[in-house]
């Protein structure tokens, strides 16, 4: 390699265009990118062994802040899990009202994403609006659930609060509100020049690369591939309520913009029809703390993508494994296709363009090949004796420590 | 003594830092108008100065420290020099000879060259990439700004801002003729104290801050203030050239307009950032050879003719 | 858009000024739970259920049972509200718990007379 391709700058794991940290590391000729690498890593929390040390009930709370945009997802999906392991009939209106919920986050979580999108290209106004406007989704989330994020509407069985006639009203009259707002930024997208020269043409991945990286969600959908849970595998409701699945040919980010913003306009029709079709009844059954041993896995299609979560029971009240595959950890590895030699300038709104939620699909990885000192996998020993080494060094005894 | 009142203090550097700094106020409350949010209060850009100047100059050891320190120095001079030529009352500058309309333009560029040797010097990845991009959009937008600046000039059939101002305010309504040009020279503006949507050479999301990734305490402020400076000037020079009106009026009017004039153009550039994007850099290089040059030469066509026409 | 922006400068300010101006958090928001030490019958289900252990029920007496609240450890799901079979725990509205003393966080209720009213430690 040439001494002037060595030009590498770091984007990451702290940067301003990133809101978790993960590193992208850029090598560069003047403003094109030669090549990129991706590293995650830097937020494991150890989420999935923690939940096999705590009861499905506390598991639920857990799983529910692996993230903090799609929390109802997560929750949604490890509790269908645990409720076809234990073979429950959820009550009709329990699902239901998860649906709703479920579509109102999605509102929530797409407003949102429109708007960080809005700052990456440096189009800030477009950044306060949509999140004025996202106060509103957020307003009937509280009303809904007791709380703006983590709703915590779940419970095994069904859901833990019913909604009122006042309350459905209400989110009538929020949908109004935001479907005018959104027809506005759809004429934004399709008018304002600036906006569609940042986006168009910008993170192409065609049909057949979006097929071979498998990327799931908004990203599939914008490149064409028609795939979406809640019509292909339907849970909760939505076996029972029509919409459309929407795709879009243009490829790239602003593709990308158009099917999530025409995505919002869908989970409005689909909350209308959930609230005129909601069916009387109990919103939840009494379900026994030991789940009986088997295994699952369990499909949702979160605002990001399909996300996937594996459990397996042994018949204690405490499941024996968990795994979680975020929509994130699918499409990450498509960034740096669509950024091959693409300029700078581009980095931020392409990878912003996936939505990434990095500290959902983070995991503990080993870096191989990079260098020699790389020390593999340690084992619980190892890094035991290895922290007391380095607290030594610093004048730190903790030997005695287990 | 006198030269030393005006330089330092009005219409020199005291006068222009608080000018400056209420432009920036002015700018800062109307873009968050314009966003629907309250904004900072009147006090906001003076704490901000005040606070950089109280916080430690941190120099990265790599950098080389005179070039790293000068750099400021010689923009916020640059800048403030510029001042000095532009008629503010009525029509008459502190200083003034045949020719200082160029002078002013070339002064105005000192501040974007200063950006690029600092952020070179600061030996940074990012600052060099945004010193590179700083230059780079030097070439695009300066062709385009001094074409439509001088337009003006050749109708007045002069070099010397004060001889234009006088040439306009005995016919004001020639400057009707000079719309394409105050259009274009706008537009070239933004490109010039690096705003949304040409802020590519600090693009926050994509190089954190640009050239001034590794500056802080008294030399970023330093930097702020110039690029205040920097846009009341560029502002005041496009107020001169393009809104030469009431100049007969009794001296302290004149001087309230020019204020007002002044304050309108930076509403003018605020609501352009509050309304666009940020272009990439390639796009904006094509932007402004595509479109802003050839307007600007449209410009100085019709003013050829004009000159031709009205003033035989 | 700009139409709308210039459209903005004469609306009023979407901005809320909290804290000047308090927001109201609407019926049934979760936040700091109560508890009655009169309806406690110290069957610690709640404590059992809680994902972040910030819950702790003493025997303190003959049928009296005092608890002691971490709101710091406390993730507001309110599960032990609904745990419990004798409703001896409730949430409540209130959201600024903020503290800079550590110790302040930590909430005990005291059973005895006058049950249900909050002493702090």
């Amino acid at each position: 390699m040439a001494e002037r391709d060595k030009f590498k700058i770091p984007v990451g794991p702290q940067h301003p265009s990133l809101k978790e940290p993960t590193s992208f590391s850029v090598a560069l000729r003047g403003e094109e990118i030669t090549g990129i690498d991706v590293r995650l890593g830097y937020n494991h929390r150890g989420i999935e062994k923690a939940c096999e040390e705590r009861t499905y009930i506390q598991d639920m709370y857990l799983i529910e802040r692996i993230c903090g945009i799609c929390s109802h997802s997560h929750s949604t999906c490890f509790i269908q899990g645990v409720e076809e392991i234990a073979k429950i009939e959820v009550p009709k209106r329990a699902l239901y009202i998860r649906t709703l919920v479920g579509e109102l986050e999605r509102i929530h979580s797409h407003l949102l994403w429109l708007g960080v999108a809005g700052h990456e290209i440096g189009f800030d106004t477009l950044l306060m609006y949509t999140w004025r406007d996202r106060e509103i989704v957020m307003d009937v989330l509280a009303l809904l659930t007791g709380n703006r994020v983590n709703y915590g509407i779940n419970t095994i069985g069904g859901v833990r609060r019913d909604i009122t006639r006042e309350q459905m009203k209400e989110v009538t009259r929020a949908m109004d509100s935001l479907e005018e707002r959104t027809k506005y930024y759809i004429k934004i997208a399709s008018e304002e020049t600036t906006i569609i020269k940042r986006l168009s043409g910008v993170g192409v991945l065609s049909k057949e690369d979006a097929l071979r990286f498998c990327v799931v969600g908004p990203t599939a959908r914008a490149s064409g591939v028609d795939h979406d849970v809640r019509r292909d595998d339907p849970y909760a409701a939505y076996s029972e309520i029509s919409f459309n699945v929407i795709t879009d040919n243009h490829n790239d980010v602003y593709g990308r913009t158009v099917v999530r913003l025409k995505e919002l306009m869908e989970s409005y029709k689909i909350i209308r029809q959930l609230l005129e079709k909601l069916p009387e009844g109990p919103v939840s059954v009494k379900v026994p703390r030991k789940i009986p041993a088997g295994e699952v896995v369990s499909r949702y299609e979160a605002p990001r993508g399909e996300d996937l979560h594996y459990i397996k029971a042994n018949g204690t009240d405490k499941p024996e494994r968990v795994k979680v595959r975020a929509p994130t950890l699918a499409n990450i590895q498509a960034v740096k296709h669509m950024l091959k030699n693409r300029l700078l300038a581009d980095l931020p709104i392409v990878v912003a363009a996936i939505d990434p939620c990095f500290s959902c699909t983070d995991r503990l990885i080993s870096v191989r090949g990079e260098d020699e000192e790389t020390p593999g996998i340690m084992t619980w020993e190892n890094l035991h004796s290895y922290s007391v080494e380095w607290y030594r060094k610093r004048g730190l005894d903790f030997s005695k420590l287990k | 003594m006198t030269a030393l009142f005006q330089i330092l203090i009005f219409p020199g550097f005291l006068f222009l830092s608080v000018f400056g700094l209420v432009a920036e106020f002015v700018d800062r409350k109307l873009y968050a108008r314009f966003q629907n949010r309250i904004g900072p209060p009147y006090f906001q850009p003076f704490a901000d100065i005040i606070k950089l100047i109280a916080k430690e100059d941190l120099i990265p050891g790599e950098a080389n420290p005179k070039m790293f320190r000068l750099t400021p120095l010689f923009a916020l001079a640059s800048t403030v020099t510029a001042f000095l030529y532009i008629p503010i009352w009525g029509t008459n500058s502190v200083y003034s000879f045949n020719g200082d309309l160029i002078v002013v333009l070339y002064l105005l560029m000192v501040p974007a060259l200063a950006v690029f040797i600092g952020g070179w010097y600061s030996t940074s990845l990012y600052a060099r990439i945004g010193s590179v991009r700083t230059v780079t959009q030097l070439f695009a937008y300066e062709v385009p700004l001094f074409m439509g600046v001088l337009s003006p000039a050749l109708l007045a059939n002069t070099w010397s801002l004060n001889e234009m101002a006088q040439f306009y305010s005995r016919n004001p309504w020639y400057s009707v003729f000079n719309l394409i040009g105050f259009g274009v020279s706008l537009v070239a503006l933004l490109g010039k104290l690096e705003k949304v949507p040409f802020d590519i050479p600090e693009a926050e999301t994509e190089i954190v801050a640009g050239s001034f990734v590794e500056y802080s305490g008294k030399l970023l402020a330093f930097f702020r203030l110039t690029f205040d400076i920097k846009m009341v000037v560029c502002a005041s020079l496009l107020a001169v050239c393009f809104l030469p009106f009431g100049l007969k009026l009794n001296p302290a009017v004149v001087f309230l307009l020019f204020l007002v004039k002044v304050f309108c153009i930076v509403a003018l550039i605020s609501l352009a950032r509050s309304v666009a994007a940020r272009l990439r850099i390639d796009q904006m290089i094509r932007f402004c050879w595509k479109y802003l040059v050839p307007l600007a030469l449209m410009q100085l066509f019709i003013n050829l003719i004009l000159k031709e026409i009205l003033l035989k | 858009m700009i139409r709308q922006v210039l459209h903005s400068v004469v609306r009023k300010p979407a901005t809320i000024k909290y804290p000047r101006e308090k927001t109201e958090m609407p019926e049934g928001f979760r936040g700091r739970v109560k508890f009655y030490p009169e309806k406690c019958v110290g069957c610690t289900l709640c404590m059992k259920d809680c994902p972040s252990d910030a819950i702790v029920i003493r025997k303190v007496g003959e049928k009296q049972f005092e608890a002691e609240i971490d709101l710091g450890k406390c993730i507001y799901c309110g599960q032990c509200v609904e745990s419990c079979p004798r409703r001896a725990l409730e949430v409540t509205k209130e959201f600024e718990l903020a503290q800079l003393d550590k110790a302040k966080l930590k909430v005990v209720f005291r059973a005895g007379p006058g049950d249900g009213i909050e002493k702090k430690l």
